[in-house]
């Protein structure tokens, strides 16, 4: 079971990705991420992460990539034009991600030591997560919220800089 | 139990539970009709059976039947596939709810309920996250001016008031200590009325801001900018006809159900009586299984009946009221009460 | 039909998809050429390292690796917010979102 839910999803994760980066239009890739992130956190339900899974639902499915959506929408953004990229791209870039594939490939099939995970593994609960959250990690909390106070801010900023025609600062800055 | 009897058992509630809710979103839609009518001093549909009850099988079948008009300028996929995202989350979360007692079974079955999970409520507010891609998408891709408007103005909402809705539950989950919905309804359900989280766990402030929070969720007045139809010919389902349109209605009753549903569960005991445990239990087995079902629903019919009252009495917000609203009172009193709530808890 | 229902999955597997989705996502920062269609690729790029982090919390049971999975998204979610804030300034001021086109520092 645990095969088939791996396959499928890990399936849909990848046709997600290339198509991701064969749709010319960005509504259809901004789509196809969103089936990525939601096969994602079936993966991650699979590896007994079930809040992450709920929290990758409604924090990148529902708000992050809501919010591209709406960028593209609020732009209107048409078809992208295709050019082969720079050169500098062209010569370092695609060697470079090559390179990068083979080096993580070569390492995770030499790795030791790792296991199997199958369906009837222990699931992390909520409580043991937080608790560990709040009490050992309380300070990377902490500043994480300052973060995004400060993205708040900038968001504001950068939004009011202009003529103030396009819509109110807040609807870009809720993805919290 | 083997997982072939496991796969047939839950096949068959998921069957029964899809339809009893298309008849639920069915019956809302003549419960709205009719009150609506009664507040504006007329009778509302009376013609089709008796008080009129048979008006939602025809109005299915004229639906049916209509002629599907697909404009010509449309983004055709997306234009496709926006109701059934609209409709398919409207009808998913409803999985996690349960209705009753966790009652056993034939093999340990969990009659009331399709899925007992872990973290019922984050599922039920990711899968109402995810519902927006249908508005959205059905606004931009129909190609016209006002169903872009209302699909902007629908995204811009719902990311607003997810927050002050996420928050106002905070505090219930503080009490309860769990994100599992049975085990917030058993939390809540020790005497009755009283320890009901909208009264006992004073959690009325919550409560308000959850209603207005799901309002503006679902699309419905007074917050009903995305399909204002004084402005925008009917927002996002503008451009759609015949059985497409029927999915997005359907979602949008759907969601009331939905959000009824989570109202009762959280705050008003779900499917426990308000006399709690001071009468026992009676003695028919058949009437105990049902006597769960009866609460739940007379406390889902209730919020539903103050949707629709609200929505014959309240004008209309304009857009720069409600997102004041939304982001300058609703949050603000959202997280005082988090903190109010876990500051009781701490020093109780 | 149980030893299909049984079956285990290598924790590799999903350290090579991780490594896959990886990849993907910095080929599609290279050849994407919409502002936008790029700030997604981040995205992806993120993803797929929350995944390996899932994937070795699950390997070695530490509750740490999903925390940090949690700061990755909070961090996304901040970044989302200034990143598409900073393209609709830039739209704005050039009325395109071709990043060739874009190749000025001055206004």
């Amino acid at each position: 079971m645990h095969l088939i839910l791996f396959l499928l999803f890990a399936g849909f994760c990848l046709a997600g990705a290339i198509n991701l980066l064969l749709q010319s239009h960005p509504i259809n890739s901004a789509l196809s991420l969103v089936v990525v992130m939601t096969s994602l956190a079936v993966l991650y339900l699979l590896l007994g992460a079930e809040f992450l899974a709920a929290a990758q639902i409604i924090v990148y499915s529902g708000a992050i990539m809501v919010l591209f959506t709406f960028v593209v929408m609020l732009l209107n953004a048409g078809r992208e034009e295709r050019t082969l990229g720079s050169r500098a791209a062209r010569a370092v870039g695609f060697p470079a991600v090559v390179v990068i594939l083979g080096v993580l490939a070569t390492l995770i099939v030499h790795a030791h030591g790792l296991g199997v995970a199958s369906l009837s593994d222990a699931i992390t609960s909520t409580e043991d997560l937080s608790r560990v959250l709040f009490r050992e990690l309380l300070l990377p909390f902490e500043v994480t919220s300052i973060l995004i106070l400060i993205a708040i801010l900038g968001a504001v900023a950068l939004a009011r800089h202009g003529d103030g025609e396009t819509p109110t600062s807040e609807e870009r800055t809720s993805p919290k | 139990m083997t997982i072939l009897e496991f796969f047939l058992w839950s096949l068959l509630k998921v069957a029964v539970i899809t339809v009893v809710m298309l008849l639920g979103i069915a019956y809302t839609v003549l419960l709205e009709r009719k009150l609506v009518g009664r507040i504006q001093n007329r009778w509302g549909p009376n013609r089709v059976g008796p008080f009129g009850l048979l008006q939602p099988l025809v109005d299915g079948a004229k639906s049916f039947l209509k002629e599907d008009l697909i404009p010509t300028a449309v983004y055709k996929p997306l234009y496709l596939i926006a109701p059934i995202i609209a409709l398919g989350c409207a009808l998913i979360s409803i999985a996690v709810v349960p209705f009753g007692a966790p009652k056993m079974g034939p093999h340990g079955m969990d009659l009331f309920e399709i899925a007992d999970v872990n973290i019922g409520l984050l599922v039920i507010l990711g899968i109402t996250s995810v519902g927006v891609y249908g508005i959205a998408l059905a606004g931009w891709s129909s190609n016209n001016k006002y169903s872009l408007l209302g699909a902007l103005r629908s995204s811009a909402q719902l990311i607003s008031y997810e927050l002050a809705l996420g928050l106002s539950l905070v505090g219930v989950v503080l009490r309860a200590g769990s994100l599992n919905l049975r085990a917030i309804v058993e939390q809540q359900a020790t005497r009755g009325i009283v320890t009901w989280n909208i009264f006992g766990g004073f959690q009325f402030v919550a409560f308000f801001i959850y209603l207005m929070a799901a309002y503006a969720e679902t699309n419905r007045s007074p917050f009903d900018l995305p399909e204002a139809e004084s402005e925008l010919t009917g927002g996002y389902h503008t451009e759609y006809s015949s059985m497409k349109f029927a999915m997005f209605f359907m979602a949008e009753y759907g969601n009331m159900i939905n959000v009824g549903c989570v109202a009762t569960l959280l705050f008003l005991g779900g499917w426990t009586s308000p006399l709690g445990n001071l009468i026992g239990p009676p003695q028919n087995i058949l009437v105990q299984a049902l006597m769960p079902i009866f609460w739940f629903v007379t406390k889902v019919f209730c919020f539903l009946f103050l949707y629709v009252w609200v929505r014959g009495t309240l004008p209309r917000f304009r857009y720069d009221q409600l997102m004041n609203f939304g982001w300058r009172y609703l949050m603000p009193l959202a997280i005082l009460n988090i903190v109010g709530t876990s500051l009781w808890l701490a020093y109780r | 039909m149980n030893s299909i229902l049984s079956q285990e999955v290598p924790i590799s597997w999903y350290l090579m998809l991780s490594a896959v989705l990886f990849s993907l996502g910095v080929l599609g920062f290279l050849i994407k050429r919409n502002l936008i269609t790029v700030f997604m690729s981040i995205e992806l790029m993120l993803n797929a390292v929350n995944l390996s982090f899932v994937t070795f919390a699950h390997q070695w049971h530490q509750v740490r690796g999903q925390i940090f999975v949690f700061f990755v998204m909070m961090v996304a979610a901040a970044e989302a917010a200034v990143g598409l804030a900073i393209i609709i300034a830039v739209f704005r001021a050039r009325a395109t979102l071709a990043v060739d086109r874009i190749d000025l520092m001055k206004l």
